[in-house]
C-alpha cells in the first residue's frame, strides 16, 4: 500500500487549540472521535443524512462525516462536549433531560448542536422553525415530539 | 408495612431518566466509542448472489494477506450455527449460500482502510442456483429452498364452524392485503467487540437487546462452557427488535476473529451493511373472507395469513404466532378460522421488529373492517362498535377476556379528541371542490404483552436483588436499556415497593457474569413481566429485614439503610431473587394452540387525518390521535415517548419505508434512499391514556412498547380511502402505489 502522506493541521476544538497530523482522507468525524477522543459525536449513516455527526464548523452546522479533517484547518469546531461549562449543563442539555428529549440518546448530541445553532440565530423559534431546523437530524426513537418540547424549553431558559 | 402516605410516591410520576445526563453530554459510551489496546477491526465478506454453491474463495493479488486474520466456516470450533430456535442458520456459509449478503469469510486487520480494500479483494466463486423471491413461488414449491416444503411454521386457529356460517350470512366480503419489509433503522448501527484468552475465555461487549441470547449462541459456536463466555451490553442506540437476534451473529464473527488472532476485534457495521444484511420486518400477505349479519354483527372470519421469513427461520415461528393470534383483533366473532404460514424465500432472513407480526395482520384486519362497513353501508366506527369484544366474551384463540375492557369507550374518546365526526362531515362536503383531498380514518386493536402462549413459563425468568454495605438496593436483571427507560422504570417500581428513596436503587448493567437470566428485552415484557419480578425480588430483601427484627413495620429510608448495613454486618450478605410464575388461572395449550395467549392485553384506538394530493400523489398525515389503555402508567413521560416513537415508525411503515429488492438484494440500503420520517414529515402525535390497573403487573402496569406500531398504518390507509375514495391494500403507500390505485379506479 502506498504510504499516505500526513498533513499538519491546526484548529480550535471546543475552545482548545489542537495541532495534529492527519491523512488527507481522514474525515472530520474520525478526527474528532479518534484523534481527539471526543466520542460524543456519533456516526449513524456516513452519507450526510442522519445528522448524528453534526458539529459546528466556524459557526455553521456541518455533518462531520462528509467533511475532511483538512477542511477544518485554521477553523473552529464545536462538539457536544463543548456545550457544558465545567459541570454546569448548557440550558439545551438541561432541557433535553427535563423534557425527556431523548430515548437511546444516539441522535442527541447532533440534535443539541442543531438546536444550539437555531437558538443562536432565532431565540424564539416557532414549532415550525424547530421542525425545520432539525429536519436534518433523524431520530428513530422519539417521534421528535419531546425534542421539540426540549428545544422550546431551552429557548425559554435562554431568554431569561 | 409502608404507610399509606408512602403509597404511589413514584409510580405514575414522570421521574427524569437516570441515564439522561451521560447522554446529553456525549459521555455515554456506545460500542464504537470503545477502543482496546492492540485492537483489530473485523470485516465480513458476503455473498453477492441469492442462492448458489460455493466453488471456491480466491484472495486477489496486491493485498498483504499474511498480515490478515482470515476466518471461514472451517475455523469454527463448535457448531456452525447462530443458536436461536431451529439452529438452521450458519454463522458462516459453508458450501452453499441461501441469500444475498450471507457471510462467508471474515477478515481482521489493524488498518481499517486496508481492511476495506482486502474485503473487496476476496472473490467468491459461486455457482448460482434458482432462487425464490415471492410468497407464491415459495408456496408453489417449484424450488425447495428450506427443509422439505419451504414452511418454517404453520398454525391453525378454529373456533365455531366457519364453513357452516357462510350460508347464514347477509353479506360476505373478501379482501387481500400486503405489507412490505421494514428496516428497524436504529440510528446506532450494530457492533461488537470480542476478546479471547485461553484462561479467561471469551468476553464480548456490544449493542444488543438480549445478552443471554448472545451468550448461548457463543457457547454453541465456540464450544465453550458457561463460565468461559461473558456478554456485556454497552449503551445501545435503539433496537426495536433489530438487535434481538442479529447481534448473536456479529458477536460470533468478532469472537471467531478474536480467537484466531489472539487480539481484541471490533466489528461495527456501516449503515449500508447494516441495512442490507441484518433482519427486517417480515413482509406479509393476508386474505380475509368475512361474513356479517344484517345487523352488522360479525358472523364468520376466515383469515389466511402468510409471512415471508427469508432464508432461515430466525424467529419466524414466534413472529407468525403473534401475528396469527392478533389477526382477528379486538372483536367478538362466533366462527373464526385462521390459517397461517411462515415461508422460506432467498431474501436475507426477516426477524424481530417491534410488533412482531401483529402490525401485519392488524393492518389487514382493520382495512377489511372498513371494507365490510362500506359494503354494509355502515360507518366504520359503527361496525366496530357493534362487534367489540366485551368482558367475559372469548377471543378467537379461546381466551376469555377476564379483565375489564371498554373498547367502545376508548373509541368514543379518540373520536372526540380528533373531532372525527365534524371532520368527516366537513371533508365530505369540501373534498369535491379541493385538489388536495382530506380524509380521516381509524383503527382499533389490541396487543398482548409478554411472550406468546407458554413462552414465559418456559423461560422462567429470574431477577436478583441485593443490599450494598452502604444500605442501597441493587437490582440484577438482564433487561437492557435501549432508550425505553428500563432503568428508570425498574427504579420506580423498586422504590415504590420498598417505600424508600428513588436514589437508593441501583440498576446493574447487564453483564452475564453478574446478572441472572431475566429473559430477552422484547415483546413489551420488560415492564410487566420483569418489572413484576423486580418488585418481588426487592420485597424479598425487605421481608428478610423485617423477620430479622432489624426493620420496624413502619420505617424511613434512613432506617431501611441502617437495617441493611446491620444485616450485612451480622450475616455477610443480603440477597433475594424471584422467578417467574404464571398469574393464577392463565393457561395455554401448545398442542391445541388454544387458551390464554397472553396474560394481559393493551387496548387502543388510533385516528389519523391525512391530506392526499391528487396531482403529485403526495400523502401527508396532518394529525394523529392515539388513545390507549395499558394498565397503570408507571412513568407518563416515558410512556408517552414510547407511544410517540412507535407511532412515528408506524407512519413510516404506512407511507415511506420501502425496501427495494433486486435479485434478493436490498438496493436502497442507505438512509438517503430508504426514507424514514424526519421532523418535517410528522404531524403532532397526541397521546392519551385510560388507566385500568392490571392486578398482576407491577403497580398495575401492562406492556406498552409494541402497541403503538400496530395502529398507524391501517388508520392512515383508512383515512386515505376516506379522502380519495380509493381502496389501497398494500403498504407502504408510496406515490407510485397511490397512482396505480387511482388510475385503476379511473380507468
Ligand atoms: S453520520 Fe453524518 S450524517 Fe449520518
Ligand atoms: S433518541 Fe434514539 S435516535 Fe433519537
Amino acid at each position: 500500500m502506498p504510504e499516505t502522506q500526513r498533513v499538519p493541521i491546526k484548529l480550535k476544538v471546543n475552545g482548545k487549540l489542537s495541532e495534529l497530523e492527519v491523512e488527507p482522507r481522514m474525515l472530520l468525524v474520525e478526527m474528532i472521535r479518534e484523534a481527539l477522543d471526543l466520542t460524543g459525536t456519533h456516526v449513524g449513516c456516513d452519507t450526510s443524512f442522519c445528522g448524528a455527526c453534526t458539529v459546528l464548523l466556524n459557526g455553521l452546522p456541518v455533518k462531520s462525516c462528509t467533511v475532511f479533517a483538512v477542511q477544518a484547518d485554521q477553523g473552529e469546531v464545536l462538539t457536544v462536549e463543548g456545550l457544558a461549562c465545567q459541570d454546569e449543563l448548557h440550558p439545551i442539555q438541561q432541557a433535553f433531560v427535563i423534557q425527556h428529549g431523548l430515548q437511546c440518546g444516539y441522535c442527541t448530541p447532533g440534535m443539541e448542536i442543531s438546536a444550539y445553532y437555531l437558538l443562536s440565530k432565532n431565540p424564539s423559534p416557532s414549532e415550525k422553525d424547530i421542525r425545520k431546523a432539525i429536519a436534518g437530524n433523524t431520530c428513530r426513537c422519539t417521534g421528535y415530539q419531546n425534542i421539540l418540547r426540549a428545544i422550546e424549553t431551552a429557548a425559554e431558559m435562554m431568554r431569561r | 408495612m409502608q404507610s399509606d402516605s408512602m403509597a404511589d410516591r413514584f409510580i405514575g410520576k414522570s421521574i427524569p431518566r437516570k441515564e439522561g445526563r451521560a447522554k446529553v453530554t456525549g459521555r455515554a459510551l456506545y460500542v464504537d466509542d470503545m477502543v482496546m489496546p492492540g485492537m483489530l477491526y473485523g470485516a465480513t465478506v458476503r455473498s453477492p448472489v441469492a442462492r448458489g454453491r460455493i466453488r471456491g474463495i480466491r484472495y486477489a493479488q496486491g493485498i498483504p494477506w499474511d498480515e490478515f486474520t482470515i476466518v471461514t466456516a472451517q475455523d469454527i470450533p463448535g457448531k456452525n450455527c447462530v443458536a436461536l430456535m431451529l439452529n438452521d442458520q450458519p454463522c458462516l456459509a459453508d458450501q452453499v449460500v441461501n441469500h444475498a449478503e450471507e457471510p462467508v469469510v471474515l477478515l481482521a486487520h489493524p488498518d481499517r482502510y486496508l481492511l476495506e480494500e482486502a474485503r473487496r479483494a476476496v472473490e467468491l466463486d459461486i455457482e448460482p442456483l434458482p432462487a425464490v423471491f415471492t410468497i407464491d413461488e415459495s408456496l408453489a414449491r417449484q424450488q425447495v429452498v428450506w427443509g422439505e416444503d419451504n414452511i418454517f411454521k404453520s398454525f391453525l386457529v378454529e373456533s365455531g364452524d366457519v364453513e357452516s356460517a357462510w350460508g347464514h350470512a347477509h353479506l360476505i366480503v373478501e379482501g387481500e392485503y400486503e405489507t412490505g419489509a421494514q428496516e428497524q433503522l436504529y440510528i446506532e448501527p450494530q457492533g461488537m467487540i470480542a476478546t479471547f484468552t485461553a484462561e479467561q475465555g471469551l468476553t464480548v461487549w456490544g449493542s444488543m437487546q438480549c445478552p443471554y441470547y448472545v451468550h448461548r449462541a457463543l457457547m454453541t459456536l465456540l464450544d465453550l462452557p458457561v463460565n468461559q463466555v461473558r456478554v456485556i451490553q454497552t449503551e445501545t442506540g435503539g433496537g426495536f427488535g433489530g438487535k434481538e437476534e442479529y447481534p448473536s451473529m456479529i458477536a460470533g464473527h468478532a469472537a471467531l476473529l478474536a480467537r484466531k488472532s489472539g487480539k481484541p476485534v471490533k466489528i461495527v457495521y456501516d449503515r449500508m451493511e447494516d441495512m442490507a444484511a441484518t433482519t427486517k420486518r417480515h413482509p406479509s400477505r393476508t386474505r380475509h373472507r368475512t361474513a356479517v349479519t344484517r345487523e352488522g354483527k360479525l358472523l364468520a372470519m376466515d383469515i389466511e395469513f402468510v409471512v415471508d421469513g427469508g432464508a432461515y427461520a430466525t424467529l419466524s415461528p414466534v413472529v407468525l404466532s403473534r401475528g396469527t393470534i392478533h389477526a382477528a383483533g379486538p372483536y367478538f366473532c362466533p366462527n373464526v378460522r385462521i390459517r397461517s404460514q411462515a415461508v422460506a424465500t432467498n431474501f436475507p432472513p426477516h426477524g424481530a421488529f417491534r410488533g412482531f407480526g401483529a402490525p401485519q395482520s392488524i393492518f389487514a384486519l382493520e382495512r377489511q373492517m372498513d371494507q365490510v362497513a362500506k359494503v354494509l353501508g355502515l360507518a366504520p366506527e359503527e361496525l366496530r362498535r357493534r362487534n367489540f369484544v366485551k368482558q367475559g366474551e372469548t377471543l378467537a384463540v379461546g381466551q376469555v377476556v377476564r379483565e375489564k375492557v371498554d373498547m367502545a369507550g376508548l373509541m368514543e374518546r379518540a373520536l372526540e379528541l380528533s373531532d372525527y365526526y365534524a371532520k368527516r362531515k366537513r371533508f365530505a362536503e369540501e373534498n369535491p371542490r379541493r385538489e388536495v383531498k382530506k380524509g380521516i380514518g381509524l383503527a382499533s386493536f389490541l396487543h398482548g404483552a409478554g411472550f406468546t402462549g407458554s413462552g414465559e413459563r418456559y423461560l422462567a425468568s429470574l431477577v436478583g436483588a441485593e443490599a450494598t454495605p452502604e444500605g442501597r438496593v441493587r437490582v440484577l436483571a438482564a433487561s437492557t436499556e435501549m432508550g425505553q427507560g428500563t432503568m428508570t422504570v425498574f427504579s420506580q417500581i423498586a422504590a415504590e415497593a420498598l417505600g424508600v428513596d428513588y436514589d437508593m436503587i441501583e440498576i446493574v448493567q447487564p453483564d452475564t457474569a453478574v446478572v441472572p437470566n431475566s429473559g430477552p428485552t422484547v415483546a413489551s415484557r420488560t415492564c410487566m413481566v420483569v418489572g413484576k419480578l423486580v418488585e418481588s425480588a426487592v420485597l424479598g430483601i425487605r421481608q428478610q429485614l423485617l423477620s430479622s427484627g432489624l426493620l420496624p413495620e413502619r420505617y424511613t429510608s434512613e432506617q431501611f439503610r441502617q437495617a441493611c448495613r446491620q444485616f450485612i454486618e451480622n450475616h455477610g450478605a443480603l440477597k433475594s431473587s424471584s422467578e417467574y410464575s404464571a398469574p393464577p388461572g392463565v393457561y395455554w395449550d401448545d398442542d391445541k394452540y388454544r387458551g390464554d395467549a397472553y396474560g394481559a392485553y393493551a387496548w387502543a384506538v388510533y385516528v389519523a387525518e391525512v391530506s392526499v394530493d391528487l396531482t403529485t400523489y403526495e400523502i401527508r398525515v396532518d394529525d394523529f390521535v392515539a388513545v390507549q389503555e395499558v394498565g397503570r402508567v408507571i412513568n407518563p413521560v416515558l410512556a408517552t415517548g414510547q407511544i410517540e416513537g412507535g407511532v412515528a415508525q408506524g407512519i413510516g411503515f404506512a407511507l415511506y419505508e420501502n425496501v427495494v429488492w433486486q435479485e434478493g438484494q436490498m438496493v436502497n440500503s442507505q438512509m438517503t434512499n430508504y426514507i424514514m420520517p424526519t421532523s418535517a414529515d410528522l404531524p403532532p402525535i397526541r397521546v392519551f391514556f385510560e388507566e385500568v390497573p392490571y392486578a398482576h403487573g407491577p403497580g398495575g402496569a401492562k406492556g406498552i412498547g409494541e402497541l403503538p406500531i400496530d395502529g398507524p398504518a391501517p388508520a392512515i390507509v383508512n383515512a386515505i380511502e376516506n379522502a380519495g375514495g380509493v381502496n389501497v391494500n398494500r403498504i407502504p403507500v408510496t406515490p407510485e402505489v397511490l397512482m396505480e390505485a387511482l388510475e385503476g379506479v379511473h380507468a
